[in-house]
């Protein structure tokens, strides 16, 4: 299929990575020519998921986060998957406020944020084996098109 | 990150990027001077800040917590448009108030 490319990137779970991933998946997905909205949108995502691996997933052992990217005509799809202890329950925690961790002040709205800034969320985890955060966002919707008009 | 006090209330230099790396720090040295000055009030100050999660949400309320308990009050300041909206989308603008600069 035309127009489709492919990144991938390994990092160790510290948190100094969360801003190098965002930051890097941003920039693949500058192809698009997206707008600063979807960028910032992509970005929080993103940053929302890597973390969700950092804490939750390895909690704070390090081990291996894994990111892939891929674009198709103006689809952007985005995974994020970590070998670590799993979910068992994926629709609680996707409930807005719910966190398993409010003595590290997190706030619960990971999923809620990752569902609001993008098109779809998909998650498979299972316990002890590791979870899968699978998104995707139709780049260039909201850009308006431009047309002249003839006098 | 910068902090600077007046009476009891504590102003937060936040930086450009509050992420889970970030708020880590800034909830370390933020509870340490909101305990040494009896600080009130705090204003998050955004003015360098472009982009924030939901690890930077956690901050603010943590810090609401702390204070709310002592009467005082939370805000935030110079905050742009997106900073706005992820404000705005968490519900946390029901604790603290965005301050808007009047415009002439």
């Amino acid at each position: 299929m035309r127009n489709t490319n492919e990144m991938e990137m390994i990092f160790d779970s510290v948190s100094v990575n969360e801003g190098f991933v965002r930051v890097s998946v941003a920039a693949f997905l500058t192809q698009l020519n997206p707008t600063v909205e979807e960028v910032a949108d992509v970005k929080t995502a993103v940053s929302e998921a890597v973390t969700n691996a950092i804490i939750h997933g390895y909690e704070g052992e390090v081990h291996k986060v894994i990111v892939r990217c891929r674009l198709e005509q103006e689809m952007f799809y985005v995974e994020i998957e970590d070998s670590g202890k799993g979910m068992a329950d994926v629709q609680k925690a996707m409930e807005p406020l719910y966190t398993t961790k409010p003595e590290l002040e997190r706030s619960g709205m990971g999923f809620s944020f990752m569902e609001a800034f993008m098109d779809a969320v998909q998650v498979e985890s299972t316990l002890g084996e590791g979870t899968l955060v699978k998104m995707c966002k139709h780049i260039g919707k909201e850009r308006e098109i431009w047309t002249t008009q003839s006098l | 990150m910068n902090y600077e006090v007046q009476e009891n209330c504590l102003t937060i230099y936040l930086p450009k990027e509050l992420d889970h790396h970030n708020a880590e720090r800034i909830r370390q040295k933020a509870d340490l001077l909101i305990e040494k000055h009896h600080i009130k009030h705090i204003i998050f100050d955004f003015r360098d800040t472009g982009f924030m999660d939901s690890s930077g949400i956690g901050v603010i309320m943590g810090r609401y917590k702390i204070v709310c308990l002592l009467g005082g009050e939370v805000w935030a300041v110079h905050t742009n448009e997106r900073m706005k909206k992820i404000l705005t989308m968490s519900g946390v603008t029901k604790l603290v108030q965005i301050y808007e600069e009047e415009r002439v």
